[in-house]
């Protein structure tokens, strides 16, 4: 049974992310003839005498012209054991925007890093955004060891300072990968030329990880996306029909769970999972399905079913860490739309209560948030929501603020303080580990 | 798909995907419609559209942007899928654009890059805020940076440096008057999931996506059908072969391969196992330069 597994890169430009992408797509046998031909004739034009591997994935003119990539571009590649969607986020102009988007879908960040220049303060950021949007696991490309004939102890060094950035930054589960992407060492297959590395290629341990959640240790959430109502449209069968469509964010429904609806406080049963192809016992995320429930209680789109054994509290005060995403700068008072799950409300920013240093997750006093800040705000909504910390939920502890008027996104948001939360956590792991 | 182990399947993941997207515009769209063509991506979208809303019906109308250039046998499908689904089928005519001089034929008889101008006009008379397209990201260069939300102004453009970012599953929808959504629900499909779906759902297909013998002749690397609007010219020879198409479009320009795939099964294993894409085997129009498709794209295109 194949998976799917969602990747999102990251790296300071020229660290050879464009090479590296360009090499999965190619080694794993992704890159087809007539794509290839046309990479080997751009590559002769230019005067290359090889096939320069990163043009495979320069999309647009203007990155062609200026030799940079612009926008985060999606790509696709599969080996027998999985399919990987990788979200490729460029690395210079509006890192934060385009790596908050990749890594708000991310299983894994990939990073790159350059051996001959080791941990870089861009780096700590993508480390940071990574830890912010919470993503379960990163590997680090510590690439172009070639260029360093391929030395243990300066792969070491590289390594362990990356991995305790990572570390002060509340991220576990993180790989150090020694590989050269231009020759393809340790990207599909284990390199000879570093025999004092006993891990894994890239591409293994990427087959290898666990995708995001565990749907039966988490409490179930259900955004309503619509409530299906055929009336006479679907025959005298479904006249009283009546379904809550949506996918499953978080957790498991059972038929017979008992469920509590969100803002109202309603209760009432399950009765019935469909699906087009006929009912089903259960349901987990991120499945599509509709709801049947025992009682004909008011419920429309905007409303969140939970489970009735964990309920979150609803509330009209959020506290929470937004990526800010606009030229236009934040200031306080600004009236925006959030949205989160299928709701969306009026709200406005009371304060702007700091700004995130990423280079040291540090929060700094601010007065207003511009493009590609991360900072802290408090807002108040127009009618309550049942938010979550994003700590707890990637699925119901997010939301977006919109621009009410022209209807741009404005700002990533994660409800609580996602940094400083980690932070807070690490010091009471380590507090622990002294203890023992 | 067992209870103990909670995962979806990669075909799985990819229809509850699509499916929520297909779900959020009608519930955030005022007048959403679906660009049906009678192709095989928009076979499987309208599918998807189905099984979203059971046991409601589909609860939009379908447009098919109709160059002329028709494979017979996509019309036919396109009608009497139509009809088994009840749906509202509006037609923006390339011919009929020709026809009163609002296009002109051009020189090569190409109609695919012909179609923007209808589109726009059928998206602005039918005032639709919200149209399904069967796009997917693995198509081509330009399409990869394309969102599954894509904000279109008053004259359809696409502006790849001002794209909106697109986070968790959150889509914003929010447009002003004059402007439209594309959506994509296949964003994140690739060819092969496609023909898997097809073949998991048993979702059929016009015949001339299988393994069929057809009057062709070559052109340009390409086989290209002998029809009323795709005549050989000189020196081009005739000959019977056994070909599919991968692509249908303008007859026109819509190339063949030889192929011996009769099944969706034999499909699906030619498509793992073949070296060219989709696009480049057998679209006369996205080879003419590399940034081909970008640029039609930014006038509105699909
Ligand atoms: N020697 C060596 N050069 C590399 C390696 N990876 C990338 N490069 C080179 O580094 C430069 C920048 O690579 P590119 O992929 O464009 O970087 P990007 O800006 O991160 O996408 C190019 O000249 C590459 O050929 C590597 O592993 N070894």
């Amino acid at each position: 049974m194949a998976t799917l597994l969602r990747l999102a890169t990251a790296g300071s430009v020229d660290d050879g992310k464009s090479t590296l992408v360009g090499r999965l797509l190619y080694d794993s046998k992704s890159v087809l003839a007539d794509q290839m031909e046309a990479v080997e004739r751009v590559s002769t034009d230019r005067g290359l005498g090889t096939a320069d591997l990163a043009l495979l994935t320069d999309g647009l003119r203007s990155e062609r012209e200026q030799g940079i990539t612009i926008d985060v571009a999606y790509r696709y590649f599969a080996t027998p054991k999985r399919s990987f969607i990788l979200a490729d986020c460029p690395g210079h102009v509006q890192y934060t925007r385009n790596t908050v988007t990749g890594a708000s879908t991310a299983d894994c960040v990939v990073l790159l890093v350059d051996v001959r220049h080791g941990l870089q303060e861009q780096t700590q950021r993508h480390l940071a955004v990574a830890s912010l949007l919470r993503v379960p696991h990163v590997v680090v490309v510590v690439n172009k060891i070639d260029l360093v004939d391929f030395d243990e102890e300066t792969y070491e060094r590289v390594s362990s300072d990356v991995l305790e950035s990572a570390r002060s930054l509340g991220l576990y589960d993180v790989a150090t990968i020694p590989v050269s992407a231009l020759e393809g060492d340790n990207v599909v297959e284990r390199s000879s030329r570093t025999p004092w590395y006993d891990g894994q290629s890239l591409l293994e341990h990427l087959e290898k990880l666990s995708p995001i959640g565990e749907p039966h240790s988490e409490p179930l959430r259900f955004p309503v996306q619509l409530v299906i109502r055929p009336q006479q449209a679907a025959g005298e069968e479904f006249r009283d029909y009546r379904g809550y469509a949506g996918q499953v964010a978080s957790g498991l429904v059972r038929v017979g769970d008992p469920i509590t609806v969100q803002p109202s406080g309603r209760t009432s049963t399950v009765v019935g999972i469909d699906t087009a192809d006929g009912e089903l016992a259960s349901a987990f995320a991120p499945q599509s399905v509709t709801l049947r429930l025992a009682d004909d209680i008011d419920i429309s789109r905007g409303d969140l079913i939970v489970t009735s054994r964990s309920v979150p509290p609803v509330t009209q005060d959020i506290d929470g860490t937004i990526a800010w995403l606009a030229e236009r700068p934040l200031v306080p008072g600004a009236k925006v739309l959030l949205k989160h799950g299928t709701k969306t409300v009026q709200a406005m920013v009371k304060a702007i209560s700091g700004k995130l240093d990423l280079d040291d997750a540090r929060l700094l006093p601010a007065e207003s948030l511009a493009l590609n800040d991360i900072g802290h705000v408090n807002l108040r909504l127009a009618s309550p929501i049942p938010a979550e910390e994003y700590l707890h939920s990637r699925s119901t502890g997010a939301f977006l603020l919109i621009d009410p008027q022209e209807g741009s996104t404005l700002a990533a948001g994660m409800v609580g303080d996602a940094l400083l939360d980690t932070k807070a956590e690490v010091e009471a792991v380590a507090g622990t580990t002294v203890l023992a | 798909m067992t209870l103990t182990d909670y995962r979806l399947t990669q075909l799985q993941w990819l229809e509850s995907e699509a499916i929520h997207i297909i779900r959020e515009v009608i519930a955030e769209f005022d007048r959403p419609v679906l660009l049906f063509s009678g192709g095989k991506d928009s076979i499987v979208m309208l599918h998807l559209a189905v099984k979203a809303f059971w046991p409601s019906p589909v609860p939009f109308p379908v447009l098919h942007v109709d160059t002329g250039h028709n494979f017979p046998e996509v019309l036919a499908y396109r009608d009497s899928t139509v009809e088994r689904l009840g749906l509202r089928l509006e037609v923006s005519s390339v011919q009929d654009y020709i026809d009163d001089g609002r296009l002109r034929e051009r020189s090569d008889g190409m109609r695919n890059t012909l179609q923007t101008q209808p589109l726009l006009d059928g998206i602005t008379e039918g005032k639709f805020d919200a149209v399904f397209g069967g796009g997917r990201r693995d198509e081509e260069k330009a399409r990869a940076k394309e969102r599954v939300f894509s904000l279109r102004d008053e004259f359809g453009q696409w502006d790849p440096r001002n794209q909106r970012p697109e986070l968790w599953n959150l889509y914003n929808g929010r447009h002003t008057p004059g402007q439209h959504v594309r959506v994509f629900p296949l964003s994140n499909w690739t060819e092969l999931d496609v023909w898997q779906y097809i073949g998991q759902e048993g979702i059929a297909l016009p015949e001339l996506y299988y393994a069929h013998q057809r009057e062709v002749y070559e052109r340009d690397g390409m086989l290209l059908a002998v029809g009323p609007v795709s005549m050989p010219r000189e020196g081009e020879k005739v000959e019977k072969r056994q070909v599919r198409y991968r692509t249908v479009g303008d007859m026109s320009c819509t190339g063949a391969v030889e192929s011996d795939a009769l099944t969706v099964d034999d499909v699906i294993a030619e498509v793992a196992a073949t070296r060219i894409t989709e696009r480049g085997a057998t679209r006369a129009d996205d080879r003419t330069s590399e940034a081909a498709m970008e640029d039609r794209k930014k006038e509105g295109y699909f």
